[in-house]
């Protein structure tokens, strides 16, 4: 019989991370997601699977451990929230260049500088189009739920080390903070010293019978950094062709369309609820890849239905790929709550009405 | 006899350690990073750890390290290195790690990584190189640059009231409690060198027995950006470097053990 129990986001995400054999977690505390490191460090994981976690001195501290880990090989991740992951910017983007598997966690709050504890979408732009120096994509999986605090862990694994790609889980305060139910996954053990060597040749393990190996984004000759761009594009373009994951919420019959995700589809979906009765037919389109993001599902969507409306806790980020993907071909309309203020139902219906459907 | 008589393996007296790769070295001509690199590769070999030592590249002059040793290495962000090796020694704990930085890069801004990873004890080596200056990106002031030493960016001479004092760093680490071996040594006469490489034999055996954190640093010139010869520049540096960085340990006392310690 599955195990279902009552928790946070951020400790079914602790959870999970035991549960899926990582090898370590290396974090710094900052509300709202600080319940991730307090869990781990409540469970001891190195007693019983050998997992280490170690609270490192700064975030930036905490993604070059991060970094390392990965270039051993071995299933590392991190977590912070919103100022923290904008100081891991540079080791991210190093991790991206030297194609280093791992998964971070931000559980965003309200921006920018200091800004609030309260729930944010606000670092859309910066996890999705690559917040950090130079040409990159991380794969970003938006949860929406406790339950997906818990599976994305192992899926977010799954494709970092398919794609030698890091993957961010893109949450916020409400998800990370709010108790859910959830059937946390089943134990996987780590994987083995042979294992680790026989998924990851290329990791630095110890340079036993072949020759060294060297984990590096530096290359100084102009024609070997571009050569580098163009694999890394190439693998991006690979990414957005196999790894699109988004949820249809009653797409069939509607005439209008929500895009939203995380927190806001939730809330999108019981504006839904609302506008049926009236009889507005309205569905949801909730977007699980931020990137890869569900451009082609938008389009398809845009040959048969009126319009649009992008519901976020921003100033309005995603709706720039939603009318890029729409591309002019129907009105596409937002509505967003910034500061850690959440949008209600209510206000994103009459969003719609007001500026879609008139 | 004739000399091909004499060039056999049994008659060899010494060689170029296998440690080291053939690349040729981009270091300039009187630099010492070339004999500090051979010095941390023969001890490797003579250690027998060249399957399990994981080296860490800085930035700097020596961000190429890894293509001169012949070991699995990574490279780091700017003054990211100890945190690099933090990871890697605690998710491999059989590994010999170490790290091999410039003054910039472990004195300036990499300061937090240096002092906290010494501070959790790891059981890990850093190598520091102190030039008192800046030499890849040009010959710009560090944190370790003396007092009045004229640099790109303080081309008057460094005045303290303006930018501060150089910075002792080893004095700075040998106080805190994780850190097991601090030793200060140069390589530019041949004692020195013999003395150097029985540090770096001792800081690595020193992270095999889990003592703590050992930091070996090399007081250094930097010819091309002091713009002096070679032979001018090792005279200036015993002269001005080693009066502000004298030579010698300046600790050697093991971590002390949870168990040993009267905690709550």
């Amino acid at each position: 019989m599955e195990e279902i129990k009552l928790m946070k986001g951020n400790e079914a995400f602790a959870h999970a991370a035991v549960r899926s054999g990582c090898d370590g977690y290396f974090g710094y505390p900052i509300t709202p997601q600080s319940e991730v490191m307090e869990t781990l460090q409540e469970l001891k994981p190195w007693e019983e699977t050998g997992m280490v976690v170690l609270q490192a001195e700064s975030e930036v501290s905490a993604i070059n451990m991060v970094y390392a880990g990965a270039a051993c090989g071995k299933k590392v991740m991190t977590s912070s929230s919103s100022p923290g992951v904008s100081l891991k910017q540079e080791g991210i983007s190093y991790i991206a260049a030297a194609e280093l598997p791992c998964l971070i966690l931000n559980v965003m709050r309200g921006g920018p500088g200091l800004g609030t504890i309260q729930p944010s979408q606000a670092d859309y732009f910066q996890s999705v189009k690559g917040g950090g120096h130079g040409d990159y994509h991380m794969i970003v999986l938006a949860p929406s739920t406790v339950q997906e605090m818990a599976d994305f862990v192992d899926l977010g694994y799954e494709l970092a080390f398919k794609y030698r790609n890091p993957v961010l889980m893109l949450s916020d305060g409400v998800i990370g903070q709010m108790m859910e139910k959830v059937v946390l996954p089943p134990y996987k053990p780590r994987r083995t010293m042979e294992e680790v060597i026989a998924q990851c040749p290329w990791a630095t393990t110890g340079k036993v019978g072949r020759p060294h190996n060297i984990i590096t984004s530096l290359a100084l000759e102009s024609e070997v950094m571009e050569a580098t761009n163009n694999r890394l594009q190439a693998k991006y373009r690979e990414i957005e062709e196999n790894e699109v994951r988004f949820e249809e919420y009653m797409l069939d019959d509607a005439e209008y369309v929500f895009v939203a995700f995380g927190s806001s589809a939730r809330i999108c979906k019981q504006a839904v609820e609302y506008a049926r009765a009236e009889g507005i037919k309205v569905g949801v389109l909730r977007p699980i890849t931020l990137f890869p993001f569900p451009t082609k599902k938008i389009q398809e969507l845009a040959t048969r239905v009126k319009g649009f409306m992008s519901i976020e806790m921003s100033a309005g980020q995603m709706v720039e790929d939603v009318r890029l993907a729409v591309n002019g071909t129907k009105p596409v309309g937002f509505y967003g709550r910034q500061g850690g203020i959440i949008p209600s139902a209510e206000e994103a219906l009459e969003a719609l009405k007001t500026q879609i459907i008139k | 006899m004739t000399k091909q008589d004499i060039i056999k393996p049994e008659n060899l007296v010494y060689g170029k350690t296998k440690v080291l790769t053939d690349n040729i070295m981009h270091y300039c001509p009187g630099c010492s990073h070339g004999v500090i690199h051979k010095l941390i590769a023969e001890v490797i070999e003579e250690m027998g750890i060249q399957e399990k030592t994981i080296g860490i590249a800085p930035v700097g002059c020596s961000v190429f390290a890894y293509n001169y040793l012949d070991i699995d290495m990574q490279e780091a962000a700017h003054g990211r290195a100890p945190a690099l090796a933090t990871a890697i020694k605690r998710l491999m704990p059989d590994k010999v790690v170490f790290t091999y930085q410039g003054d910039g890069d472990l004195a300036a801004i990499g300061t937090a990584e240096t002092i906290h990873a010494c501070n959790r004890g790891e059981n890990i080596v850093i190598f520091f190189v102190n030039n008192g200056i800046y030499g890849m990106t040009g010959g710009q002031m560090a944190p370790t640059t003396l007092e009045g030493m004229k640099t790109a960016t303080c081309p008057y001479g460094r005045n303290t009231d303006m930018y501060g004092f150089p910075l002792r760093i080893s004095d700075l680490l040998k106080e805190i409690d994780g850190t097991c071996y601090v030793t200060r040594q140069s390589v530019h006469k041949t004692a020195n060198i013999v003395r150097a490489k029985k540090a770096i034999r001792k800081a690595f055996q020193n992270s095999i027995d889990g003592k703590g954190t050992s930091i070996v640093e090399f007081v250094s010139h930097c010819n091309t950006n002091w713009k002096m010869t070679p032979v001018q520049s090792n005279a200036w540096m015993e002269e001005h470097m080693f009066a502000k960085y004298p030579l010698g340990d300046l600790k050697d006392t093991p971590k002390k053990r949870f168990d040993e310690i009267n905690h709550l």
